[in-house]
């Protein structure tokens, strides 16, 4: 189509790593410039609406407290789904393994009698554990049949979505409820500890950030970073190279499953001290770290910054329906926004625009030199 | 159970399966057309907003289910170009459009929440037939005319994929686009026509609940449908009359869980079809049926020509 | 040779149906047809021959409308046009049954044949397309049952479903891609008699084709193309299989630099009746066995598709034979797969260079240990030890001169020749006992092409044996002591270097064994 103005499009070498940030960037300011422009067609005026945002969540203790809370699920699912991604393995599921990580840790909290310091840490291995279970059932039809995972994720969300209020109905309905649905209360003593009188939950954070290193490291300094990597970038690559492709794979995906695992860890033990109604429990944080990890582009370092950034527009939601009246689902808004333009300006990094010679113009095929 | 259950819950389970059934229509015809959609939720959430909108305003449901359809088309539109132009990943681009959709239907709607609807669609019962026995009740009465229409285009759906020269062109599309653009055939144009019907559908999937199902609109009323949508493709193996018989499955399913809440958790039968489809896939990837039930061969990949 | 069926006489004085005259087009870096005429009649065969990299696909895009030439005028009839794109040469009356079909796999055959066609009716486009196809497929003797799906099909019948689809279109010039390429001898003799009678009724066909016998056999001209040139256009009766394969090769072979060692008596490979499929499931090596000693360069030889990938890879893990053994070094390696292999000393250099020889994206020190990193020295325990990389990379980079920015540079930016410096170096770093190199100076410059040569010879000096898989018949002989001939999955013959040249290597693998070159001429 280019080729008629004399433009066509070549495709780039190599992408200056300034290039892609920026463009990152740019994905996020136009969107919070199209929300601006979204909250003056409802009658708010943009410029109050951000300020009244930046003082209540960042210039404020407790907000900034809840900005973090906010981001913890989301580092925890967004540093798995950015180990998920590099391999090329599509993982729309980390709702649902959220889900399962909190009915792991659920199941401890609830049965398993054990002084608390060895409770804690067998919750959220229980819950790690739950969370892989859970992404190891795609994982598996992927690798051996081919089984598409972004339905098979997809699904699983559902399934433990109803397992769970079945649970809350049925048989861990709490003892002491009468006409809401929720499991017994988690017993004072392990509910974990919080910062100050902030409902930050750190070890769920410290886990997380424990988490960030341990996966840049392997991803940049183990073999089994380095098999990683090569799945994910030229799988003919990784078979010439002898990669187990089936081990490789799974062993990721129980990995980036169990790391949302812990993030449901967090949110029951930390904040519910209960097994609740599913949509309390995840919030939409495992689509949510899909963007976190698409804008991280594959560096678990960078998913800190990110899942802060998306953090402060959850934190900001919740502002935004206090003083200003507007539906949380405005979050959803910007989310939406930040994708859309993302990954509208892919073709930007893969594509430069340079100019054809109109003398003899050619097919829009590109020649690959086959004679 | 007694036989008046049984056709009631039929009923009931036809009427909620049509939403589903007319966003699984759409998804098909796109998803043949080699293209993945995966904002149907946010499509027919927005519709559902818009369509019970204007319903409201005017007074008018049929203008509101016009709308609903036009603004489903035009989310399409923004996926359409972003994956078939631009050819970025298409997941991604519709994952967005839902998670766009979603919050901008809250916002929009949010002066609207909870009004019933002054001037709904109404119920049908068809004379005469609806006298019949058994399927009279079953099938007859107190249905919405969206959900006949939506059971008719099914069939026409199913005819022109099958047996017309554009429904040839649409199939082979999403088979083996090398094989159409070497007849001259724009594969791209294809692509974003029957995406854009598919949201057009989706879209009014959407205003059926808004705007006839529960005249009222309320956030995220659409619950998952889309989804459900989605995994209705792949159960009804990318065939419109398979697709009825599968929107029915879900729709049963679903309604069957509240009735016999008494006797199973109920949690655990609606968890069923989900369960299904993933079964369903094992099996297609499985057996010698994936040469013939298969995904279309080029779904999900965008069209470059010169790469094989 | 089989006798040659009486020959439609070609008519001078019929004008031509499509003439072409001083065809260029080039791509970046090479020249694909130079100044190039060529001419088709009706009722004529007319074969393109000619080595890959000749130019013949090139020229048939150009008469198709795929590509548009730099140069030259194309007529029709006597008329001079512009073929913009396959609509106009459609409407031209041309054909093209390309080598990898166009078919929607899914569909059926009338479904296919309806697509192609302007003026199918709007509903049920295929119902009457189906009487048309069964008359059609009587007449011309192209069965095949238009209800049946793509899938279902064996290659040759799906090639009819093009041919008849072509001919539905109201082809009077059918151009046809190495047609038996993927036919059984029976197919194409079948073939053969569909063609004979479309030209007794006057239509035209172009076959390309690099299988001499089967030229000599069908066509009434033929033009030899090599390196872009047009070499010669002869009648098919004035000429010999042994003038046109000197024509397809072109010069004199140039003094082997190959210093004489005497192969050591051990074997470091042995295949024994080895049987290997394919992935379409038929077999690709039939009953191969042969042996490759140590010090020693065995080449390969034959055009692709007869089975040399089925072999390289089933020699380094990436295949498994279905019947047969492979004995390495005296150990029995049928089944040790692309790690165990790699260990044992068989290093494998790939032919797709770009994909599977290196990750593109990552970088030069990375892919120069992609295939060590899981031991002594870059492992330690789970860790790569990046000292011990770095170290390495910066050898190897030197000592193999390796051009580029650093050794943190994404290997995707290097040059063809420095991306096969990488490979070499990698591959070569274990002393390997086996080294199997596939096509491994193609696409590369001189200088790139002679140090790959340098150190194969060298690792043969040093003690290994080398196998060279080649389409290059001038690099075969150059660099191989011996020379394995493969055609159609069979060992045609295996011959030593100094005793063959080049015209009997080029009849060789197109198909002619070795026996029958060696006994007296067979008049035309």
């Amino acid at each position: 189509m280019l080729e008629r103005f004399g433009f066509k499009l070549v495709p780039r070498k190599a992408v200056p790593g300034y290039f892609v940030f920026l463009v990152s960037f740019g994905a996020i300011v136009a969107a919070i410039v199209v929300t601006g422009f979204i909250f003056w067609i409802y009658g708010v005026n943009p410029f109050a609406a951000y300020s009244t945002i930046v003082e209540r969540t960042l210039l404020n203790s407790r907000g900034l407290s809840e900005v973090v809370r906010k981001s913890i699920p989301l580092l925890l699912a967004g540093v798995g789904l950015v180990l998920a991604f590099r391999a090329q393995f599509w993982n729309i599921g980390a709702e649902g393994q959220i889900l399962a990580g909190a009915v792991g840790a659920s199941g401890i909290a609830l049965f398993v009698p054990l002084p608390p310091f060895v409770a804690i840490p067998a919750m959220f291995v229980a819950g790690f554990v739950a969370g892989a279970l859970w992404g190891l059932v795609p994982a598996i039809l992927k690798v051996r049949l081919g089984v598409n995972e972004i339905i098979t994720t997809l699904m699983m969300n559902y399934i433990a979505l109803y397992i769970v209020r079945w649970l809350i109905n049925g048989p861990w309905k709490g003892d002491s409820v009468v006409g809401f649905s929720y499991s017994d209360m988690f017993h004072r003593s392990i509910w974990l500890p919080t910062i100050g009188n902030t409902r930050l939950h750190w070890p769920t954070l410290v886990l997380g950030l424990l988490l960030v290193v341990l996966l840049a490291v392997l991803i940049t300094r183990t073999k089994l970073g380095f098999e990683i990597r090569m799945l994910g970038e030229s799988p003919i690559a990784a078979k010439y190279s002898g990669v187990n492709v089936l081990f490789t794979t799974t062993m990721l995906i129980a990995l980036s499953a169990g790391a949302a695992g812990l993030a449901g860890v967090g949110e029951v033990a930390g904040i519910h001290h209960r097994l609740v109604e599913p949509n309390s429990i995840s919030l939409g944080f495992g689509y949510t770290a899909i963007i976190v990890a698409m804008l991280a582009r594959g560096s678990p370092v960078a998913a800190v910054f990110t899942a802060l950034f998306l953090g402060w527009v959850f934190a900001s939601g919740d502002i935004m329906k206090v003083a200003l009246g507007l539906p949380f689902q405005i979050t959803g808004v910007i989310n939406g926004l930040v994708l859309l333009f993302m990954i509208s300006s892919e073709p930007l990094l893969r594509f430069r625009i340079a100019r054809v010679s109109l003398k003899n113009p050619e097919t829009a095929e590109s020649e690959t030199g086959t004679v | 159970m007694e036989l008046d259950q049984v056709t009631y819950t039929f009923a009931r389970a036809l009427a909620f399966s049509t939403p589903l059934l007319w966003a699984a229509l759409g998804e098909i015809m796109a998803e043949r057309a080699g293209v993945v959609n995966l904002g149907v939720e946010g499509m027919m959430v927005l519709g559902a907003v818009i369509g019970f909108i204007v319903s409201q305003a005017t007074g008018l449901p049929y203008l509101g289910l016009l709308f609903a359809a036009v603004t489903g088309a035009l989310a399409a539109l923004i996926h359409s170009f972003i994956a078939i132009i631009l050819g970025a990943n298409q997941y991604i681009s519709g994952l967005a459009i839902t998670i766009f959709g979603l919050g901008l239907s809250g916002l929009i709607g949010r002066t609207w929440v909870g009004q019933p609807l002054q001037a709904p669609m109404k119920f049908v019962t068809v004379p005469g037939l609806s006298e019949v026995p058994i399927l009279g009740p079953a099938f007859f009465t107190d249905q919405y005319i969206l959900t006949y229409v939506g059971l008719v285009t099914a069939g026409l759906l199913w005819f022109v994929l099958y047996y017309t020269r554009p429904g040839l062109i649409l199939r082979t599309v999403g088979e083996s686009p090398v094989a159409a653009d070497a007849v001259g055939i724009n594969v791209k144009v294809v692509r974003m026509l029957t995406v854009v019907f598919g949201g057009c559908m989706a879209g009014i999937g959407g205003g059926y609940l808004s705007i006839a199902y529960r005249p009222s609109w309320g956030e995220g009323m659409t619950n998952g449908m889309g989804w459900i949508a989605l995994a209705i493709t792949i159960f009804a193996l990318w065939d419109p009359l398979r697709a009825v018989l599968a929107s029915f499955f879900f729709g049963a399913f679903f309604f069957l869980s509240f009735l016999l809440q008494k006797m199973f958790p109920p949690e655990l039968l609606t968890l069923m079809p989900y369960t299904f489809t993933i079964v369903a896939l094992t099996l297609v990837a499985l057996g010698k049926g994936r040469r013939a039930f298969g995904s279309p061969e080029a779904l999900g990949v965008p069209y470059k020509r010169g790469e094989r | 040779m089989a006798s040659t069926p009486p020959k439609h006489d070609s008519n001078n004085s019929l004008p031509a149906l499509l003439s072409v005259k001083g065809i260029t087009k080039s791509f970046p870096g090479i020249k694909a047809n130079n100044s190039v005429d060529f001419e088709i009649r009706a009722g004529e065969v007319h074969s393109l021959l000619g080595e890959n990299g000749a130019g013949k696909t090139t020229l048939i895009n150009i008469l198709y409308g795929l590509y548009q030439p730099d140069e030259g005028e194309i007529k029709f009839k006597g008329k001079k046009i512009a073929l913009r794109s396959p609509k106009d040469a459609i409407k031209r009356g041309l054909g093209l049954v390309a080598q990898h079909f166009h078919l929607a796999r899914r569909h059926t055959v009338v479904e296919n044949i309806a697509l192609g066609l302007p003026g199918t009716p709007m509903f049920f486009p295929t119902k009457i397309l189906r009487g048309q196809l069964r008359q059609l497929g009587e007449h011309y003797g192209l069965k095949v049952d238009p209800n049946a799906r793509i899938w279902q099909l064996s290659p040759g019948e799906q090639q009819r479903v093009e041919i008849l689809k072509v001919l539905i279109q109201g082809a009077e010039i059918l151009i046809l891609d190495e047609p038996t390429s993927v036919l059984t001898p029976q197919e194409s003799d079948a073939l053969f008699g569909v063609l004979r009678k479309m030209t007794s009724e006057g239509k035209a066909v172009i076959l390309i084709s690099h299988k001499l016998d089967e030229v000599m056999r069908i066509a009434d001209t033929i033009s030899v193309l090599r390196k872009g040139n047009l070499v010669g256009c002869f009648k098919s009766k004035d000429t010999s299989p042994a003038e046109l394969a000197k024509l397809m090769i072109g010069r004199t072979i140039e003094p082997t630099t190959r210093t004489d060692i005497e192969p050591s008596k051990s074997s470091v490979l042995e295949l024994k009746s080895v049987w290997v499929q394919n992935d379409r499931g038929t077999n690709a090596l039939q009953n191969i066995s042969f042996r490759l000693r140590r010090r020693e360069i065995l080449g390969v030889a034959g055009v692709a598709g007869n089975g040399q990938g089925e072999l390289t890879e089933v020699l380094t893990g990436l295949r498994y034979p279905s019947r047969g053994q492979i004995i390495i070094d005296g150990e029995d390696s049928t089944l040790r797969g692309v790690r165990g292999l790699f260990e044992g000393g068989v290093a494998h250099i790939p032919e797709d260079r770009n994909r599977m020889g290196i990750v593109p994206s990552m970088s030069v020190a990375e892919n120069l240990i992609m295939r060590q990193y899981r031991h002594k020295p870059f492992a330690k325990g789970p860790m790569i030890d990046q000292r011990e990389v770095t170290k390495f990379a910066i050898e190897s980079i030197d000592h193999y001169s390796i051009a580029t920015a650093s050794k943190d540079t994404p290997s995707r930016q290097l040059s063809g020749g420095n991306v096969q410096k990488i490979i070499l170096a990698r591959e070569l770093s274990g002393n390997p006992k086996l080294l199997v190199a596939s096509h491994p100076t193609y696409g590369l410059d001189v200088a790139a092409a002679a140090l790959t040569h340098e150190l194969l010879l060298s690792q043969r000096a040093r003690g290994a044996g080398v196998l060279l898989v080649s389409e290059d018949l001038d690099e075969l002989i150059k660099i191989s002591d011996r020379i394995l001939v493969l055609f159609e999955g069979t060992v045609m013959g295996s011959v030593d270097t100094q005793e063959v040249d080049s015209q009997t290597l080029g009849a060789m693998m197109a198909g002619v064994s070795f026996k029958d070159i060696q006994g007296p001429t067979t008049s035309a």
